[in-house]
């Protein structure tokens, strides 16, 4: 190419990307090139989950090579194009972000695993792991993206993909859950779209990091709580936050029981991921005028969540329940925003992408055991297998927040949080809803697997290809749960990453502004 | 320019809102439809409406030199305009397909998955 006549390093970043910074926009791309392939295959049902499996698997490593990357280089920029941020879109991996990204790899290839024995060949067909590797593309891009208008775009993405997992079989009362799901979501990230409108309205630009640091600078004169509010409101609608979550338990019951799974492990915590990420980050001053609003909503998210719980008599509804009482947690966390504050809901969020997900299999498993997903007549489950049932119960055990297992420590640095503010209601919060979730997960472990079996069962084996990942999971969470230190000391850095921006700005600007 | 848009973005929202609030999937359809138009008007307007001004940069100057209409927005219109269509499309669809297989677009009567006369947990052991 001849010698250009103007000097592009005006608008362009003119050095090459270093091959390890590649890593930033591999998870998105790898999965929607992935997921292209399935869609091309889509006929061949054999190859399906012999190419998706091991995709996952890889997003698994580039996650978890971009995780170390990060924690040794701090956060890591690259823009689409080449141009020059703020004009460029840019893709900014931090701890926080690669930590989600890297648990969502996780449970999504535990999930793609459990599929093998419980999606049929029907659900194969109608494209199941096209639609799961487009859902990961989607969360994947929400974690790592640096752009706001970008962020609602994966978004869109995960949530069309949601529609087609949520509603693959058909069966009617799928519809009825999708239609409830669907509306209500849709109008969640509409609300979304109208925030960022005005964030682009009010700041001229897009770029997480420019806002940062131009949100810090003119803060007196630009009208940012009409912002965080609204925003607070789009993303725990996504989150399901009460008073706005009456969508996750008409519909989380309804489709096949992996997809459950998937959607209780990936879904409310990327709605948790963007609140950290706009509230905490971009709009720390008005979140923390915001506190007490979120600790309320949070407390009510939490105990009515565990109140939910408690009135279920069908496993998989009670699991919504439980869903939505942990994002209570999380809020709660939120609200606090001091470091423990922070980091416990980053840690619960980790910590319940993997039980969430686990629990939704476990249900799953049971119901096929026992031919009912009833508490009225399931029973006998723990003389059916007892290592299934010891499994569960150690995952009953974790979503409740009991020691030694990894749903503790995430609540004691929300509770000492709250203790430390003085806000002793919070901690009471806190300790009810462990309170009340031990008490409503506890019965179903008496109900169906102490107990004898009311019924004669039907003869079902649990497979293989559906028990790994069941133990996989479990066994993170009590490793997780018994030696939290390497995990505490990420989730520390991440919050201080989120809460001081300066390292996340200084990616994105290199050369200062 | 903007205060007209602005009247008319708030007639849109009021009308998607009303009309998100009947029990009729039909009407909640016309609403998302209504209220998607309504953001896109939201973000049209918040990049200046100004018909007369070209947007272009007169020699010698970095920047335009009077204000013009920012192109960006516009931009965002396009890719929300896509969104928001192919999410009609398939809530479109979904509803037609609740119509046929649940016999009724009033939402107060979808209660398969959700049934009114569900069974409360065994108090006993």
């Amino acid at each position: 190419m001849a010698a250009s006549p103007t000097d592009l390093s005006a608008a362009f970043v003119m050095t090459p990307v270093p091959a390890a910074d590649w890593l930033v926009v591999l998870p998105p791309a790898w999965c929607l090139l992935a997921g292209a392939v399935l869609l091309m295959l889509r006929k061949s049902l054999r190859l399906q989950a012999l190419i998706a499996l091991p995709a996952l698997a890889v997003l698994v490593v580039i996650d978890g090579l971009l995780l170390a990357h990060v924690a040794v280089n701090g956060p890591v920029t690259m823009v689409m194009g080449r141009w020059l941020p703020p004009f460029g879109i840019a893709f900014t991996a931090d701890l926080t972000g690669v930590l989600f990204a890297l648990a969502g790899a996780v449970v999504a290839f535990a999930g793609g695993m459990h599929a093998l024995a419980d999606i049929d060949a029907s659900g194969r067909r109608y494209g199941f792991y096209p639609f799961l590797l487009l859902l990961m593309a989607g969360v994947s891009g929400a974690f790592l993206t640096g752009d706001v208008f970008n962020l609602y775009v994966w978004f869109e993405v995960l949530l069309i993909s949601s529609f087609g997992l949520i509603t693959l079989g058909s069966e009617p009362r799928q519809i009825d859950g999708a239609i409830k799901y669907a509306f209500l979501n849709l109008v969640a990230t509409t609300l979304f779209l109208v925030t960022t409108g005005y964030l682009y309205g009010i700041f001229g630009t897009l770029n997480m990091a420019d806002i940062a640091s131009k949100a810090a600078a003119g803060r007196a004169e630009l009208p940012l709580m009409t912002l965080a509010t609204l925003y607070l409101l789009a993303f725990g609608m996504k989150a399901a936050a009460f008073p706005v979550n009456f969508w996750l338990p008409a519909s989380y019951h309804t489709p096949n029981i992996v997809v459950s799974a998937l959607f209780a492990g990936l879904l409310t915590k990327v709605g948790i991921y963007a609140l950290l990420r706009t509230l905490v980050m971009l709009f720390p001053v008005e979140r923390e005028e915001l506190s007490f609003l979120i600790a309320l909503a949070g407390v009510a998210t939490m105990i009515l969540g565990a109140l939910g719980a408690l009135g279920q008599s069908d496993i998989r509804r009670l699991l919504g329940y439980v869903v939505i009482s942990g994002i209570g947690v999380m809020l709660a966390g939120l609200s606090l925003g001091s470091p423990g504050g922070i980091g416990g809901a980053i840690f619960y969020a980790l910590h319940s992408m993997v039980v969430m997900t686990a629990l939704y299999m476990a249900a799953g498993l049971a119901g096929r055991l026992a031919g009912s997903f009833d508490l009225n007549r399931l029973g006998g489950l723990y003389t059916r297998s007892a290592l299934f049932s010891a499994l569960s119960l150690v995952l009953f055990f974790a979503a409740s927040g009991l020691p030694p297992f990894s749903g503790f420590w995430p609540k004691v640095m929300v509770a000492k949080a709250a203790i430390d503010i003085g806000a002793w209601w919070l901690t009471a919060a806190v300790f009810l809803t462990g309170f009340l979730t031990t008490i409503a997960l506890g019965r179903v472990f008496a109900l169906a697997y102490w107990r004898p079996a009311t019924q004669s069962l039907p003869a079902q084996t649990i497979s293989a290809s559906a028990l790994l990942p069941l133990a996989g999971l479990t066994v993170l969470t009590v490793v997780f749960g018994l030696f939290p230190e390497a995990l505490l000391s990420f989730v520390q850095h991440a919050e201080q990453g989120l809460s001081n921006p300066d390292a996340y700005i200084g990616s994105v600007f290199p050369g200062g502004k | 320019m903007e205060f007209p848009f602005v009247l008319l973005i708030g007639l849109f929202f009021a009308a998607a809102v009303y009309l998100m609030l009947s029990k009729f999937l039909v009407r909640v359809l016309l609403g998302v439809v209504l209220l998607g138009n309504g953001v896109n008007l939201l973000l049209f307007t918040n990049g200046r409406i100004l018909r007369d001004v070209p947007p272009i940069i007169p020699d010698g100057h970095d920047v335009p030199a009077t204000l013009t209409a920012n192109p960006l927005p516009q931009a965002l219109i396009l890719t929300a305009i896509v969104i928001s269509f192919s999410f009609f499309a398939f809530l479109l669809v979904l509803v037609y397909r609740a119509y046929q297989d649940l016999g009724t677009d009033n939402g107060n009567e979808m209660r398969l998955a959700e049934p009114e006369d569900d069974p409360l947990p065994p108090t006993g052991y």
